[in-house]
């Protein structure tokens, strides 16, 4: 049996919120103005790892969707005639201050997500930059991106963006959609709405023309409205497969173009022949990178059988040495789950996992008396039917499965209505390109996880959605090709 | 003698899995030329139909897109082989269908089988025109490609019996997809003898599969289909296309919309994309050969 290592003890290192100040409440941001909701509806916004309440929040309905989406069409004209040249520089700015802003937008997607310091310092803030900085030098070179010599855009892009990445999701929707000479109007998610509307600040201070970008925070009702409303051009997505689908029902038979970013399953396939040490930081990075609610996650470990025992054991030690805990402390691994909501979700399909029979394991870990928390999980003796091999859980639990040969993990890896990402670990680099081949999966990574690149496109196969966000790829969802 | 000699009529017949079947309905539909003279019976498709094409096309799936670039290149080109063969046959049958006179419709069979030729050179060209490698700031080979979406339900252009079905047919499987192609209403006597030519040009059974019937009855399970990836509206009108759209949802089927096309242009490489997918692949490049991680 394997002997746990205890943790080595550290002094708390908390992060200063001083770097960051937060006003008492926001109104939206429509048409360069910070304004309360037409029926003055308003909601809070928590800190998941302490339940304080951070702000209150301007909430979005039906007329001000339809003011934000006027606002944004009024300002296409301009902006789309602008020289690419010039919307090149607004992004630049755009980029250039928030990497000087990175350590406050950083400390305020903590607070307001529960993600820990050191992924928001570390991942979300530098990739939010370079997000920016990549498409502004696509502005004024489409006409050789492929796409004919001279690209024209689509009109107002209504973008409703989930709570995991709150400000980075904002970038991948704003960055293309600017660069290519469209107007936006952007819903972030009830629960993280404090990074989209300090954008909006970002946005001021680059002196970007008003009605370019609209932030309107709310529920999903806004978020519905917004892409029903009949004068946005273009919708994109990310978040769950069921609402989705309502999208793509909702814009049937209409002009309106569509990219969906979805949910995941992902198989984190790992051979005999891996490096069990660099396999085991890659299962880690894989499910507990961001609490696990990760889109593309490793959720699905699947171990062959001749190594299971021996990377199990491993993974277990390693498991016992994460620091959950305070999202502030610059030491914590794992941070809080974003919502009451979300850690109930997880709860119910955790206890699934042990009714249909697998096996649950957690390392003895303490977790805070206040906020949403889970300890990271890992499941045992998992089955292809196990609810838990099958639905996106978007938290910290990890269901593992064996094969033998490579054709059944592929098969394994293959048998989900999602294809958003996978992994493969073996030294071997036919094996590698053979498996790569044959997976179901937007985005592969190979002897490493949960790599994001803005040239890099990211998007799935299958029920994980379509078009592609990031790269050059990335132009065409908001281009009129 | 020979001007009393009865022609032997042709029973039109399905395509399916690289077989001729009869529709499992049993049903036939009359099909006159423009006139409202008697052409032939076609198949009437049914639901079961659909299902067994959409079997058959899954099934040649994993052949089809595992094969060579220049493989697929040289079957389709062989098509276009095949139909030169066939010049005469093709000219009679499209005249007839479209109303068109003997000349007309010998442009549009020449190019019908000239847009084989031009989609058999792309099999191989595709993935370097869409695919490539990403520059990303750190030590990592990255590497995006292009892979086809997998089974496809086309819905023929209806207008357009032959060259408008050979322009949405042929971008389908040159990437490597398969297909099941819902014929012209009215006028699916061309596409039931592509079928013909598509039998003896090496094209592997299942790759192609047609159907005519009605089209909204056989495209409604299409559409809804749990195992159909994409679908392309382009033969249905504007009322069809909406509550087929509205099906495809069920699975984000990939959906491209009816739109006015102009069959005789070149066709660019828009219909050759609409069902790609694009994958990209990451690799540490770093530390001669320790693999990395970002804990």
């Amino acid at each position: 049996m394997t002997t746990m290592p205890t943790k080595f003890e550290y002094a708390p290192a908390p992060e200063s919120r001083a770097v960051v100040d937060i006003a008492p409440s926001y109104g939206l941001f429509i048409d360069g103005e910070f304004t309360e909701a037409a029926d003055g509806r308003v909601f809070k916004t928590v800190s998941p790892s302490s339940e304080e309440v951070l702000s209150e929040i301007a909430q979005a309905g039906e007329a001000d969707v339809d003011r934000a989406v006027r606002a944004a069409r009024k300002a296409f004209a301009s902006w789309s005639a602008l020289p690419g040249a010039e919307r090149a520089k607004y992004l630049f700015r755009i980029a250039r201050i928030i990497q000087e802003r990175s350590r406050e937008l950083a400390v305020l997607e903590t607070l307001d997500n529960g993600k820990p310091i050191r992924e928001t310092r570390d991942a979300d803030l530098p990739l939010v930059a370079a997000h920016f900085f990549y498409y502004a030098g696509w502005a004024d070179k489409l006409g050789h991106a492929g796409y004919g010599p001279d690209p024209r855009p689509l009109g107002v892009a209504g973008q409703v963006i989930p709570w995991n990445f709150p400000l980075l999701m904002l970038a991948w929707k704003i960055a293309p959609a600017l660069a290519t000479g469209n107007t936006v109007v952007l819903k972030p998610a009830e629960t993280t709405p404090l990074s989209a509307l300090f954008f909006a600040d970002v946005c001021r201070q680059a002196g970007l023309p008003k009605g370019v970008v609209n932030i309107l925070t709310g529920y999903g009702d806004a978020g519905a409205a917004l892409v029903a409303h009949p004068d946005v051009n273009k919708v994109a997505f990310t978040g769950s497969t069921a609402v989705g689908k309502a999208i793509a029902r909702s814009i049937a038979g209409t002009d309106k173009k569509v990219t969906l970013e979805l949910g995941g399953k992902g198989a984190n396939i790992v051979f005999d022949d891996a490096p069990v040490d660099q396999a085991v930081e890659g299962i880690v990075n894989g499910i507990f990178f961001n609490q696990g609610q990760v889109c593309c996650a490793g959720s699905r470990l699947l171990l062959q059988e001749s190594v299971a025992d021996e990377v199990l054991d491993a993974l277990k030690r390693r498991l016992s040495t994460l620091r959950v805990g305070d999202p502030m402390d610059k030491n914590t691994d794992v941070g809080a789950i974003n919502s009451a909501e979300q850690l109930a979700r997880i709860t119910a399909l955790a206890d699934s996992g042990e009714a249909e029979g697998a096996e649950r394991w957690s390392p003895a870990c303490e977790l805070p008396s206040s906020g949403y928390w889970f300890a990271p999980t890992l499941f045992t003796g998992v089955t292809q039917a196990h609810r838990i091999a099958r639905e996106e859980i978007f938290g910290p639990v990890l269901s593992v499965l064996t094969f033998r040969t490579p054709a059944e993990a592929v098969e394994k890896a293959n048998n989900s209505q999602y294809g958003l990402s996978a992994g493969i670990w073996t030294e071997k680099g036919s094996r590698i390109l053979s498996v790569a081949n044959q997976l179901r999966a937007g985005v592969v990574w190979a002897n490493t996880f949960n790599k994001f690149d803005p040239t890099s496109p990211f998007g799935g196969y299958k029920e994980s959605g379509f078009g592609r966000e990031g790269g050059r790829h990335g132009l065409e969802a908001y281009l009129d090709v | 003698m020979s001007d009393t000699r009865l022609s032997v009529f042709k029973t039109y017949k399905l395509f399916v899995g690289g077989k001729f079947p009869r529709s499992e309905s049993g049903r036939v539909y009359e099909v006159t030329d423009s006139k409202g003279r008697w052409l032939a019976n076609a198949p009437q498709s049914s639901r079961k139909d659909a299902r067994d094409a959409v079997v058959a096309a899954r099934k040649a799936f994993g052949g089809w897109s595992g094969a060579t670039a220049y493989n697929r290149g040289q079957v389709l080109y062989r098509v276009a082989e095949m139909l030169q063969g066939r010049r005469e046959q093709f000219v009679r049958e499209v005249g007839e269908a479209e109303g068109l006179s003997k000349s007309k419709a010998a442009v549009i069979v020449d190019a019908a089988i000239d847009r084989w030729v031009w989609y058999a050179g792309w099999t191989d060209k595709i993935a370097q025109i869409v695919g490539g490698a990403n520059p990303v700031a750190g030590p990592y080979f990255n590497l995006s490609s292009p892979e086809p979406t997998g089974v496809v339900a086309v819905l023929a252009p209806q207008d357009s019996s032959f060259l408008g079905l050979v322009s949405v047919l042929a971008p389908v499987i040159a990437t490597g997809n398969t297909a099941v192609v819902v014929t012209s209403e009215s006028a699916p006597l061309p596409a039931l003898s592509l079928g013909e030519v598509l039998a003896t040009s090496d094209v592997p059974g299942g790759v192609v599969n047609l159907l005519s019937g009605r089209t909204a009855e056989i495209a409604a399970p299409l559409a809804a289909h749990q195992d159909v990836n994409a679908i392309d509206l382009a033969g249905a009108d504007g009322v069809l296309a909406k509550e087929l759209e509205i099906a495809a949802a069920d699975n984000l089927k990939r959906v491209r919309r009816p739109q006015a096309v102009d069959w005789a242009a070149e066709p660019g490489t828009e219909r050759l994309t609409a069902f790609l997918e694009t994958k990209t692949v990451w690799h540490p490049a770093g530390a001669g050969g320790s693999a990395g991680s970002a804990y």
